[in-house]
């Protein structure tokens, strides 16, 4: 019957020639790339070592920002627990004491902020939610761990370093 | 029978089984390492530096590992499978002349275990028991998989040993004498039997290829169709016994091939070397020099294995009978030809 499409092509098997037959001439030629991929440089980058460049929107682990002065931004709106589709992060709220005026910016801050790695998938969300620039996934990778406990990420891994420890 | 010739060999038994041991260890490494350097990967770098203590950790995994006799098992012979593996293919270094003899002291010490006037026969004989390894194990699994992998692994080393066989007819039509260590004398200087034989070496090397159940003939452990084939039941170190027995059968198979067909110690300008380095130094260096031409040969088997797909079982039957026996018949009929015209002339 006429194909329609006229896309159709009819296989051809030919018998194998006598150099094919043989294999020995298909076999040198196969090993000759072989042989060329040991000159070739590794494609492996030995990983605790050695990181892969990120790409600039990379989505690492969150930091908790500071202000110019060193003060804490997040004033525990909830925005991006509200925001967050994986319902990772959560927080409690606490008033700004008079001698707590250098430590936080606005009279109330986040007392806990627990984020659940194992829960959260990167999405970045928090991020964009946030209106005090506060959260950023600028981090490395999140590492392996032992326990789900110990996924649950605390403000003493996600805050950033005090201002003159920085530098 | 003197206790200095019973000491004399005794330890050159014990050095030949440590290097046989360390050699098969390290291929393990080198397997991954070639394979991982073939396809633009690392290969094992952790253990060590550059991964070089692997092997010992391998080891210490398989002893670790629990060992799993099947209830259904023989369990004698389930038990005898791997240690006959791991002695057939031990003992095939015994008439391998390892180098020139060599002086030590005021003695001269030949570098062989053993000068057999049939060392060829021997040689064909222990490759041949290799297969009792597999098929016992095989066997004694009492596994459908691990049965059809001991007949396969029986029917192709029946099949290749008949042109591994012709094949070396035809060298010692040449070399008219069976003997290792004279063959080795014969190829003094560059000499070498693969300037007179290439078609005869190359099917030698193809089927010690299927002889030691390497890639691409390695069909007896095929693990898409028969799971791990022979060692499907097989843990810890009895697993370990066959891993073991492959690579030490590759090494005395690269051993072979550099004796018979690329001249074992010997190298072109051998006899300078001689005068230079004394009576002492000059064996071990041509000693080296075979070292060198069997890690050029166990390397050049992991290179086949990284390159060519595995044959199918029909592919694997007609090559060996209507390829290689044809050819090596006609290359004994070559040989012979030239041989009686270069006697008559």
């Amino acid at each position: 019957m006429e194909s329609l499409s006229n896309k159709k092509k009819v296989l051809e098997q030919k018998p194998l020639s006598f150099m094919e037959r043989i294999y020995l001439p298909a076999i040198a030629k196969g090993m000759g790339i072989t042989i060329s991929h040991l000159f070739k440089k590794e494609a492996t980058i030995r990983y605790p070592e050695v990181e892969r460049e990120f790409s600039a929107n990379f989505r690492g682990m969150h930091s908790l920002k500071r202000d110019e002065n060193g003060k804490e931004r997040c004033t525990a709106c909830g925005l991006c627990a509200l925001s967050c589709p994986a319902e990772a992060i959560t927080m409690i709220a606490a008033e700004r004491k008079p001698e707590e005026k250098d430590l936080y910016r606005e009279e109330k801050y986040a007392a806990t902020y627990e984020i659940n790695m194992l829960r959260c998938i990167f999405c970045g969300l928090c991020e964009e939610a946030c209106p005090k620039e506060a959260i950023y996934l600028d981090g490395p990778i999140v590492p392996a761990d032992y326990l789900r406990k110990d996924f649950i990420y605390g403000k003493d891994k996600l805050v950033e370093a005090p201002l003159e420890m920085k530098k | 029978m003197d206790t200095g010739f019973i000491i004399e060999k005794f330890i050159l038994v014990a050095v030949i089984f440590g290097i046989s041991l360390v050699i098969a260890m390290y291929s393990t490494y080198a397997e991954r390492k070639v394979a991982a350097y073939l396809q633009d990967r690392l290969g094992p770098d952790r253990a060590g530096p550059f991964g070089i203590l692997q092997p010992l950790a391998d080891g210490l995994k398989m002893f670790m590992k629990e060992e799993i006799i099947p209830t259904t098992s023989s369990k004698w012979l389930f038990i005898a499978g791997p240690g006959l593996a791991l002695l057939c293919a031990c003992i095939g270094t015994a008439v391998i002349p390892w180098g020139s003899p060599m002086l030590i002291g005021d003695k001269i010490v030949p570098l062989q275990v053993s000068d057999i006037n049939v060392g060829v026969l021997y040689i064909f004989g222990v490759v041949s028991l290799g297969v009792y390894g597999v098929m016992i194990g095989g066997w004694a699994s009492n596994n459908k998989y691990s049965l059809l992998s001991a007949i396969r692994a029986a029917s192709q080393n029946i099949s290749y040993e008949i042109a591994m066989g012709l094949s070396i007819i035809a060298l010692l039509l040449m070399t008219n004498t069976l003997s290792l260590k004279e063959i080795v004398d014969q190829q003094h200087g560059w000499h070498w039997n693969v300037l007179y034989q290439p078609l005869g070496f190359l099917i030698f090397m193809v089927c010690s290829f299927a002889e030691t159940n390497r890639a691409p003939f390695d069909l007896p452990e095929c693990e898409t169709e028969l799971i791990g084939g022979y060692h499907t039941e097989y843990s810890s170190m009895k697993l370990g016994f066959y891993l073991f027995a492959e690579y030490i059968n590759m090494f005395v198979s690269s051993a072979v091939m550099a004796t018979l067909y690329f001249g074992g110690y010997n190298y072109p300008g051998m006899d300078y070397m001689a005068t230079l380095l004394g009576p002492t130094w000059a064996p071990l260096f041509g000693t080296a020099i075979l070292f060198a031409k069997i890690f050029f040969f166990i390397f050049f088997f992991m290179w086949v294995r990284w390159t060519i797909p595995r044959f199918r079982y029909d592919q694997l039957m007609n090559l060996g009978w209507k390829g290689l026996i044809p050819l090596a018949i006609a290359n004994i009929i070559i040989t012979g030809v030239v041989i009686a015209i270069i006697e008559k002339f």
